[in-house]
């Protein structure tokens, strides 16, 4: 008895000295307050609207007067040969990425790395750095122009080799590859930044040991550039697997077109058509949920795998 | 002895040479889009859309551009794309600083409730059409203020600059307010000035974020004179809606028929992309440090 008064006098004590502590520290969370408002319309706000998943939502209704269907939604989802194939695309794809896109950056950090003129590796550097800040609809722009079967590059250099020219972007065979590809072209430099800043706190006296050991600068790089770099390589990738349901929307939605739906069309671009070009409101927040619940497990999972190694974790 | 160390010096020289090779390759597959595209956009009529490999334009013309400038939807999406940048880059900056810096503070009341406020948005979030849904309740469709306040705060900007601001010391702040400085005093003379590198960090990124994007102008925007650079890029090559090409009276613009729709295409993409082409050799090293930050755990 005498316990629980005492834990209660303690929990009222506390609790006036967080009120005490909010007095005093009135400025900061008065800083503060547009953001947790921000918070509150922008994201907190979309998460609640995430129930249309479960109604019929009709815009006169609204949110909450719009009757509720239960499952139905998800029940058409699991039955549509339509959302399977997007699935399907989906994981492929992002699975695509992970397989050809994840080692380009570190193999280019490695070969930076063996660069001796620093004047050169700031210039690569610099160049390979550039297209992360292009926007896709550009890069999509570049890749139809090079890609153009009347005046392309590729299809010229394809011609003078003798081979017969495609037309690429109709070509369903080729979607895939030119998305994996692009992707590799515009963020290989700057995903090699990370690397590199773990390369450059790697012990020197490892390289001058191994230097006088007899290894040569290849083998330096195999025996001990890499294997320093194991534990961020392993940390990113897990990490990067948490995030195999996002296959890249904007890439995707600018290259993609009717004939190449059967094998570029995803979740997100699906999601997109589905809700604001046909208007079936319900029916895409579905689509989304199930897509955004998918990805929080995966994310989850991988992220305690990397916790329990390390504490390089997101959070 | 003497032949193992020369046949290892010859192995690390053609390791070498073999390395430099292929990083100029490399680098020249990453510039020649956009070479290409320059020489396209200088190219007059039907050279601009013949074969081959364009590495440098035999006759130059600046036709394209005056076609391009000319066009009514590039001129608006110009001006809108460069209001966003700059208001929604101002407005960003602003209020993720404001929220940073109390989050960086230990003593901040609640402080892990709060974190854990900001970042549960990273791993969940409504998805697209309650998004849509929220804008449109908001009465923001149609409204250049759609393009920004729905993308004014993110969490992983804010617990960068969350983290570059912890690295500031506290005693720096107790001896101001010891000498008497007053709260918002210490924040304006001492916390703002030494947290400038990071805010150009953010507001560089958020900056070429607002440049780059189309795809919130795509389902916010009806009204064409609120239209954004990328979405017109996007419906004049992905589209391939040459209408877009017309000028003030929805009218054909002069001596357009001199040079072919490849070049125009090309000259608007150089458009698009000239600022960024032309700011970034000078601030590349600001985009970069935000990445050593965010890889410090926060």
């Amino acid at each position: 008895m005498g316990g629980i008064q005492s834990a209660t006098g303690a929990g009222d004590l506390a609790k006036r000295g967080l009120w005490r502590s909010m007095l005093l520290y009135r400025g900061l969370l008065i800083m503060l307050l547009p953001a947790i408002a921000w918070f509150l319309i922008f994201e907190y706000y979309p998460m609640y609207g995430v129930i249309i998943a479960f109604k019929k939502y009709r815009i006169l209704e609204g949110i909450l007067g719009s009757p509720w269907v239960g499952l139905d939604n998800f029940e058409r989802l699991f039955r549509s040969p339509q959302f399977l194939n997007v699935f399907r695309n989906t994981i492929l794809i992002s699975f695509y990425k992970i397989i050809f896109g994840f080692p380009a950056p570190i193999i280019l950090a490695l070969l930076l790395n063996e660069v001796r003129g620093r004047q050169f590796k700031k210039v690569v550097q610099t160049i390979s750095y550039l297209p992360h800040f292009i926007s896709w609809v550009v890069i999509a722009a570049l890749i139809r122009q090079l890609l153009s079967p009347t005046s392309g590059v590729v299809n010229y250099v394809l011609i003078t080799l003798g081979l017969e020219p495609v037309n690429f972007m109709i070509e369903p065979g080729f979607f895939r590859p030119m998305i994996v590809a692009a992707n590799i072209w515009k963020d290989v430099g700057w995903g090699s930044i990370i690397y590199l800043a773990a390369i450059s706190s790697i012990d020197p006296q490892l390289y001058e040991a191994a230097t006088v050991d007899g290894a040569g600068r290849f083998r330096q790089a195999i025996s001990i550039t890499l294997p320093s770099l194991a534990p961020v390589i392993v940390i990113l990738f897990i990490l990067r697997v948490g995030f195999l349901m996002n296959a890249g929307f904007e890439e995707i939605f600018n290259l993609y077109n009717p004939i190449t739906y059967e094998v570029g069309d995803i979740i997100d671009t699906y999601v997109y058509r589905i809700g604001l070009v046909e208007f079936d409101y319900s029916y895409s927040t579905a689509i989304g949920l199930f897509k955004n619940v998918l990805g929080l497990l995966m994310l989850l999972f991988t992220n305690a795998i990397v916790n329990r190694f390390s504490d390089y974790g997101i959070w | 002895m003497v032949v193992g160390a020369r046949g290892r010096w010859s192995a690390d020289r053609l390791f070498d040479l073999g390395n430099y090779l292929f990083l100029i390759v490399f680098s020249l597959l990453m510039i020649y889009p956009f070479w290409e595209t320059a020489v396209v956009s200088l190219l007059p009529g039907l050279l601009a859309s013949s074969w081959g490999i364009k590495l440098w334009p035999e006759e130059v013309t600046l036709e394209a551009y005056r076609v391009a400038f000319s066009s009514r939807l590039i001129y608006y999406g110009y001006i809108n794309t460069v209001f966003r940048t700059v208001v929604g880059t101002a407005l960003a900056v602003f209020f993720s600083f404001c929220t940073a810096y109390p989050l960086a503070k230990r003593k901040l009341p609640l402080r892990n409730y709060l974190t854990i406020f900001f970042l549960i948005p990273m791993f969940f979030s409504g998805g697209l059409i309650p998004r849509y849904l929220l804008v449109r309740s908001l009465g923001m469709l149609d409204t250049r203020a759609a393009l920004i306040f729905p993308i004014l705060l993110g969490t992983y900007n804010l617990l960068i600059m969350r983290n570059f601001i912890m690295t500031i010391p506290d005693s720096l702040e107790e001896s101001a307010m010891i000498d008497g400085a007053s709260f918002f005093r210490i924040l304006v003379q001492i916390i703002i000035p030494l947290s400038v590198p990071i805010m150009a960090t953010i507001g560089l990124w958020v900056a070429v974020q607002h440049w780059n994007s189309w795809f919130d102008a795509l389902i916010f925007i009806r009204d064409e004179t609120k239209t954004v650079l990328q979405l017109v890029l996007r419906r004049v090559i992905i589209e391939q809606d040459d209408t877009a090409f017309l000028g003030e009276n929805n009218d054909s613009v002069a001596g357009a028929e001199s040079v072919v729709p490849e070049s125009i295409k090309a000259a608007t993409v150089l458009i698009s992309i000239g600022p960024i082409l032309l700011a970034y050799p000078f601030v590349q090293r600001y985009f970069v440090r935000g990445i050593m930050i965010g890889s410090l755990k926060g």
